[in-house]
């Protein structure tokens, strides 16, 4: 749209024609304050905050719905002005308790930002302040009715944000309340949206009230570790006897591509880690019970018996099972670590999409991939499969809000009539398990129609349909698991026939596409390059075993016939989640890694405690390929990250740890004392090298070092460091990737998540579990007789 | 839930009316009251269904206009406004006069069922203060006298009604006696 020029405050600006007053002011670095205008939610006008002077026109107008137009003459700071936000805030402060000292929002409150600013500390009012106790809405949601300043950033959010309409207001003028939908409660999405978006403490959150105040807190921004998607989440940190404790998460850093939203999941399921059945000490099996040892005995009693099943048995006596939450450079240097130290291809992870089938379809196409950037963008998306509300809350939310903001069309396809349905141009709904048959529809086979079309559709609508998607451009083609093999190689010949079209494969968990680049395959390297082909890797990792090796249900069968002497589990539970028989592995020598006694610790033979991705650093790939930075937030005393037990075990095997990881090259600086006054130099000097965005690198544990070799070797990733480190998302492309394998469908399993349901993880995280109560019906009540 | 046929109609009528559903809802809601007398979860569940909303916006908007209501109110539903022009010519004394002669306040409603007092913000009579309205149903320059007329008319009106009924469950009787006899 064609520039406008106006003044403000004596300032030229310069803005598109549309562009609201408050945004143009933004612009040029002056702040109109405001309490009900929230950047791309509907104009309310309620708050009387913005008050600006507009030569010309008779009254203050309120810049928050004001359109700027050529010429315009704007004062935004005046005598006048300060005495209407003064007397707007008097107003504000008529029912409000003042009880700052205890809110939890005190320290972080708009309100009193702007009462300290503008001074109205004095009230004219003499009435008596309307009272009413805190009410709970649900697990998560609290009320405080009188604290409330009428604002509709709740209601919006809830509604147009996030589709769910389950606030709403109540009654008229100063009776005016804000109300859940069913009465007393909420029946919502628990995302706690309406939380974080309250500018005052009306809305606190159930896991969090009470507890803390902000400025006792280091806020950490880091990658939620739940679903696919890679939400950045700030972690509200303390410290605790136990080391850090983690005590909120929220979105305070608004720089993730998520920007202002959070599921439930990023939100409040990070009290997995504060559970008190947190394994913070290694156990190693005696006379059949797991008991505590000491990390030295454990790693010592693990080299021991890997090296002695290798040589002995060979590295194919050997199974090793990489984790979905792990980092990228964990997964890397586990994938690393088999080859090289255990000569063993037997590895594997939990799958849950066919991320070799898409590489190898996208392989040699530029630009093919969508960031989760694109799809908030994209003029026209194409979802099929999958359930994104449920499986991909931060997917969901940027495709409504691009539908809602950008007109975006959308084509959904599915066999259920999923909620993203009520945002779509057009939606088909189609036979279970006919996902495969529509990609082969797409891509010309008309013959694939008769099993696509039911009850609801008629050929000559799939045919239209068909056509309507090939005369799109920049079309961003999402599909879930149910696309696999050779349906997702036709998906993709459909796709790269329309211009401009970039694919996004969705994958259920934080690092899942992570292991998948990152080589966690028993017959391909990292980057998709088969074990059996030549490439970089078997020149730099140097002699390794060239046979494919076994996946997870070949381990399990081996171990069944006694030919699997050793299995290694990093941050996986796959007996728990993949129903593996428990006594599959009886008679080989089991280690793993994990925050708990999961349903494959209890039966290992050492079991390691683990930290969990928000007690480390390093980078995960979300499901669309952004490479984000992830933080060390928390911490708990007695656990190791699972870089360091995988580098201590080769350690124990009597490896050099400098051929797995490449120390020594970065930066040089002083180790500092270990006694006395200058104590602790070494670890300061690391705090001062990170604050200055440089990386110390002099340790064997430094993910960054492994980062530098996967930055180098693994194709699409050599994306702009800086910037990475920035906090910014990078996407990594498939282009250069390797040519991938064909794998059996079966391998993959979906997670089948819902929003308050979480693997493994799920199990130890009382906010979802407490929602998830909460949700259930209960039966209706029968008479005992 | 059913409503009458007139409603039906009038429901059919209106709805294309307007560029999207919700605009319909608040003659609906009128409608509704106007013939179940008051708007019941039930009338809400059923609103909300056909106009696509749901039950909390329905209620919403119910909450923000003091003419719907979710209670029962009585057979006449007497508003006496308070405001400007009829607070300068009585109109706090014809509250006053009706809340004593029919023994409740603000909001109360008759133990008979029969009168619901309410106080109202300006009706739009104020040419012809003071005023108050009975249903639907303008009586102004109002005093005591005139306000106890219209209290009795009212009344008279009812027990009319009322007699009609019993006239007619007497009939029932006599015919189901000497049906037996």
């Amino acid at each position: 749209m064609a520039d406008v020029t106006l003044t403000v405050d004596g300032k030229k600006v310069t803005a598109p024609a549309g562009t609201l007053l408050i945004e143009a002011c933004k612009t040029v670095g002056i702040e109109v304050p405001s309490f009900c205008y929230y950047p791309n939610l509907s104009l309310q006008g309620a708050c009387r905050m913005c008050l600006v002077k507009i030569e010309k026109m008779p009254k203050l107008q309120t810049a928050c719905t004001t359109v700027i137009s050529e010429g315009m003459i704007v004062t935004s700071d005046s005598e006048e002005i300060k005495q209407a936000r003064k007397s707007m805030l008097e107003m504000l402060l008529g029912n409000h308790p003042l009880d700052c000292p205890v809110c939890d929002a005190g320290g972080e409150c708009e309100l009193q930002d702007m009462t300290f600013s503008y001074g109205a500390a004095e009230s004219k009012f003499m009435e008596a302040k309307n009272h009413k106790d805190e009410q709970q809405w649900s697990p998560v949601v609290f009320f405080d009715r009188p604290r409330c300043i009428l604002c509709y950033r709740c209601v919006r959010v809830c509604g147009e944000g996030m589709d769910v309409w389950a606030l709403g207001v109540q009654n008229r003028g100063v009776s005016s309340i804000i109300a859940p939908n069913k009465e007393d409660h909420l029946e919502c999405e628990e995302c706690g949206m309406c939380i974080d978006i309250c500018p005052v403490g009306a809305l606190t959150s159930g896991a969090y009230r009470y507890k803390t105040r902000p400025w006792e807190m280091k806020h950490v921004g880091t990658i939620c570790t739940h679903c696919g998607d890679g939400c950045k989440t700030t972690l509200g940190v303390r410290r605790a006897d136990t080391g850090m404790e983690i005590v909120r998460g929220d979105n305070r850093d608004k720089s993730g591509t998520n920007g202002d939203f959070l599921c439930i999941k990023g939100r409040y399921a990070f009290d997995f880690a504060n559970h008190e059945e947190r394994l913070t000490q290694p156990l190693i099996r005696k006379e059949g019970k797991l008991t505590p040892a000491t990390w030295e005995e454990a790693f010592q009693l693990i080299g021991k018996k890997f090296a002695e099943v290798r040589d002995r048995d060979g590295g194919s006596a050997i199974g090793v099972i990489g984790s979905t939450r792990t980092t990228n450079e964990e997964s890397y240097l586990l994938s690393k670590f088999a080859r090289m130290v255990l000569k063993t291809n037997n590895v594997d992870h939990h799958r849950t999409a066919d991320f070799p089938a898409f590489a190898a379809a996208l392989r040699g196409k530029a630009d093919a991939t969508a960031s989760m950037a694109d799809v908030f963008t994209a003029p026209a998306i194409l979802l099929i499969g999958n359930d994104p509300t449920e499986q991909h809350p931060l997917l969901a939310w940027q495709i409504r809000n691009n539908v809602r903001l950008h007109r975006s069309r959308l084509y959904v396809i599915n066999s259920q009539a999923i909620k993203l349905r009520r945002q779509a141009t057009n939606f088909m709904q189609i036979p279970a398990g006919a996902e495969g048959k529509v990609a082969a529809f797409l891509a010309g086979d008309d013959a694939a129609a008769d099993a696509i079309i039911n009850s609801s559709s008629t050929k000559d609508q799939w045919n239209s349909l068909r056509d309507t998607l090939r005369g799109e451009q920049n079309l961003v083609i999402a599909f879930g698991s149910e696309i696999l093999g050779s349906d997702l190689s036709s998906l993709v010949t459909f796709g790269s026939a329309i211009a401009g079209a970039k694919f996004v494969c969705l994958a259920d968990y934080a690092n899942s596409r992570g292991a998948a680049d990152m080589g966690l395959y028993p017959d391909l390297l990292p980057g998709y390059h088969p074990i059996s082909g030549s490439s970089e890797f078997h020149t730099e990792w140097g002699e390794i075993p060239q046979a494919a090796g076994l996946d997870l249900s070949g381990m399990v069968e081996a171990a069944s016939t006694n030919k699997l002497k050793a299995l290694y589990v990093v941050g996986s539970n796959p007996i728990g989640r993949l129903k593996i028989d428990s006594f599959a592995f009886s008679n080989s020598f089991v280690v793993v890694q994990d925050m708990f006694l999961t349903e494959t610790a209890v039966v290992a033979d050492v079991a390691l405690p683990a930290a969990n991705a928000y007690e480390k650093s390093g980078t995960f790939t979300n499901t669309c390929g952004d490479l984000q930075l992830v933080k060390k937030a928390g911490e708990v005393t007695g656990t190791k990250a699972d870089f360091e037990m995988i580098v201590r075990i080769a350690d124990a095997m009597g490896f050099d740890v400098r051929k797995l990881v490449p120390i020594g090259g970065g930066t040089h600086a002083d180790m500092g004392q270990s006694r006395g006054a200058q104590s602790g130099e070494a670890d300061r000097h690391a705090v001062w090298l990170e604050a200055h965005g440089l990386e110390p690198k002099l340790s064997p544990f430094d993910p960054m070092a492994i980062l530098d070799e996967i930055q180098r070797l693994v194709p699409g990733y050599d994306v702009s460091r800086m910037n990475l480190l920035a906090g910014n998302s990078q996407h990594t492309s498939l282009a250069k990737a390797g040519p991938g394998v064909a794998h059996r469908p079966e391998s993959i399993s979906p997670a089948n998540d819902t929003l308050f349901s979480s693997g493994t993880l799920g199990h130890y995280s009382r906010a979802l579990k407490s929602v998830m109560e909460s949700h259930e019906v209960k039966p209706a009540e029968v008479a005992a007789d | 839930m059913k409503f009458s046929e007139e409603f039906e109609a009038r429901f059919a009528e209106m709805v294309p009316h307007y560029p999207t559903k919700r605009s319909a809802l608040v003659p609906t809601l009128l409608y509704a009251q106007d013939e179940v007398g008051f708007l019941s979860d039930e009338v809400i569940a059923e609103l909300a269904g056909r106009l696509d909303l749901t039950e909390l916006e329905v209620r919403n908007v119910i909450s923000y206009y003091s003419m719907l209501t979710t209670k029962p109110r009585g057979k006449f539903n007497l508003q006496v406004c308070t405001n400007i022009s009829c607070l300068v010519r009585g109109g706090e004394e014809i509250l006053q006069h009706c809340a004593k002669k029919l023994g409740v306040g603000h909001k109360g409603t008759t133990p008979d069922g029969l009168f619901t007092l309410e106080e109202v913000e300006c009706i739009g009579a104020c040419s012809w203060a003071p005023a108050a309205q009975v249903n639907y149903d303008f009586h102004e320059n109002l005093t005591t006298e005139k306000m106890d007329r219209v209290l009795d008319k009212c009344l008279a009106q009812a027990q009319e009604q009322l007699q009609r009924i019993k006239s007619v469950d007497s009939l029932a009787d006599t015919l189901s006696q000497r049906s037996e006899g």
